[in-house]
């Protein structure tokens, strides 16, 4: 028994790091997606189980217990969560997975002390890192939860001497990590470590706002799986050094993908505070002042309604003006109205729409738009010309031309919709308010640019009755 | 233990080549559900937490590894079964289609 036990433990491990590999390989495809969030679903109660029979683990009816409460509270909150709210769920369990890996090296360090054995380097090295990438993604993923769900401005929050400050920070977490190597026993300087770790957490994603959040929410992604592998280093364990650092590459995959479709590097995101002090302070004069002299033209329901209603193609542009206003609905009730009267509808997702990688996508699934009608940037650009409506739903800076042209615009570069090539852009917006990246959007003032002012639903409810009277 | 590191380096490594190669190319659409599936995978931690809760003591160690293993299973519980909900949904629409 005690020969064949562990390596058998080992054997399921290996299937089950398997199964995640060819669960992530069918999650990136649409026909087989479910199925391989399925098998993953298998590889882990396998890892589970295997750990079980582990016999260093004794504890069976209290691991359970928690086991069985943590699955309760997965549970409802997976079933209670709102699409609309799916980034900040996102970045909670980001913040969870990474306060569990913290917790297993700060545990093992308190074993390793409590043990009264000299503590090796190499041990010290694991538990720091653990401490360090676990912490930072606990507190990081809190704020951003935190930023996402309203209850700190999504706004960039930045104060003076921010990353020489986040620096020296980093720098005393060094040099208490040097200390550590010398007298592992020190708990003061230990603890100070976990503190400093939650601290650059916080201050690493609070300068970070807005439209910069899919980024943030699929790094911290890929961060709670390193913070998982540097879990598995600390216990020495390969199926969590495995999982972790495929987590790990696919959460780097989309962060990549992510900072592309802006055209701004992974650096300037994390240390630019895009809209920060460079924009948004200069751009809250000019914006007004410029807004002051341009005129908008302005459309009621019945107008806007004629317009889509008598056009042959109207393509959709959702942002997160969408998701703010649960909007999804009804903007999939209008378009079932146009079509109903021959209009040709499809939808353009840019890739950072909304605040998570795949955003819109979601949401528009959940009000139950078919999957071929949604048209990726590349796809849909070369077809503005030939369309006459753009119907902008609380979107901006992805939207907004001088991204083409105006090399002195912070979003200068960044590849947008080209909705001031239709014939017509119908733009739904709030008020005219700059975006988040603080700059005025020159598509507003434009001749064939007609503005809609209010609230996403209500104003596309209005047009859906209006519609339904053609 | 030095050992044992450059053997968990030599994983890592590989493990996270295998990842780059198997999620290249995923759809805009699948974008969201590929994060929170990814995401309850690293709800790994599990075990983890569950070698450290190990022993039969109530030692800070257990303590700490037993609210481990509560925060990493609703990491995984809740990451699997919030992204079946999202696939669900897609693929009820692609039925319509």
């Amino acid at each position: 028994m005690n020969l064949w036990l562990p390596s058998a433990i080992q054997i399921t491990y290996l299937v089950a790091a398997s199964l995640f590999i060819i669960g992530l390989k069918k999650l990136g495809s649409p026909a087989t997606a479910r199925n391989g969030n399925l098998v993953a679903a298998v590889g882990m109660l396998l890892a589970v189980v295997g750990t079980l029979l582990d016999q260093q683990v004794l504890n069976y009816t209290m691991i359970l217990i928690g086991i069985v409460i943590g699955s309760l509270i997965g549970a409802v909150i997976a079933y209670k969560v709102a699409m609309t709210d799916m980034p900040q769920m996102v970045g909670l369990l980001n913040g969870l997975g990474g306060a569990a890996s913290a917790l297993v090296a700060v545990g093992e360090f308190w074993r390793l002390l409590t043990a009264g054995e000299t503590i090796g380097i190499s041990a010290i090295v694991t538990v720091i890192l653990g401490v360090l990438i676990g912490g930072i993604t606990l507190t990081g993923s809190l704020v951003a939860f935190a930023k996402l769900q309203g209850l700190l401005p999504g706004a960039p929050i930045t104060f003076p001497f921010q990353q020489p400050f986040n620096l020296a920070l980093l720098a005393a977490f060094v040099v208490s990590s040097g200390y550590l190597f010398v007298q592992p026993e020190n708990l003061a300087v230990f603890l100070g470590m976990v503190a400093l770790s939650a601290i650059l957490g916080v201050l690493v994603v609070i300068p970070i706002g807005g439209a910069d959040m899919p980024v943030v929410i699929s790094l911290l992604n890929s961060l709670s799986g390193v913070a998982a592998s540097a879990a598995g280093f600390v216990v020495m364990n390969n199926m969590l050094i495995i999982a972790g650092a495929l987590v790990g590459a696919s959460g780097l995959i989309l962060t990549q993908i992510m900072c592309k479709a802006m055209n701004r590097s992974l650096v300037s995101v994390l240390f630019g505070a895009f809209g920060g002090e460079t924009a948004g302070g200069g751009s809250t004069a000019t914006g007004s002042a410029s807004s002051g002299e341009k005129a908008v033209h302005t459309l009621d329901a019945e107008e806007g309604a004629m317009m889509l209603g008598y056009a042959r193609s109207v393509v959709i542009i959702p942002g997160y003006g969408m998701a703010v206003a649960q909007a999804q609905h009804s903007v999939r009730e209008l378009a079932d109205q146009l079509e109903r009267l021959g209009v040709d509808v499809k939808y353009a997702i840019h890739p950072v729409a909304g605040r998570m990688p795949g955003h819109m996508n979601v949401l528009l699934a959940e009000a139950n738009v078919p999957y071929p009608q949604l048209y990726d940037m590349d796809d849909i650009n070369p077809e503005f010309e030939r369309v006459d409506v753009a119907l902008v739903i609380g979107a901006n800076d992805v939207v907004n031309p001088a991204a083409r042209h105006d090399s002195s615009s912070p979003v200068y570069g960044m590849p947008i919709l080209d909705v001031d090539k239709a014939h017509h852009t119908i733009v739904i917006k709030r008020s005219l308010n700059t975006g988040f990246a603080g700059i005025d959007n020159e598509l507003f003032y434009k001749d064939k640019t007609m503005m809609m002012f209010g609230g996403a639903r209500d104003v596309i409810t209005k047009l859906v009755s209006e519609v339904k009277q053609l | 233990m030095t050992e044992a590191i450059l053997t968990g380096l030599v994983v890592f490594v590989l493990a996270s080549f295998v990842g780059f190669e198997v999620i290249n190319k995923v759809p805009p659409t699948l974008h969201t559900p590929l994060m929170s599936g990814s995401n309850a995978i690293s709800g790994i931690a599990v075990v983890g937490a569950m070698i450290i809760a190990g022993p039969k003591d109530t030692s800070l160690t257990v303590v700490l590894g037993l609210i481990a293993v509560v925060l990493a299973t609703v990491n995984v519980v809740g990451g699997f079964l919030v992204t079946d909900r999202m696939l669900q949904m897609f693929k009820k629409k692609e039925v319509k289609a």
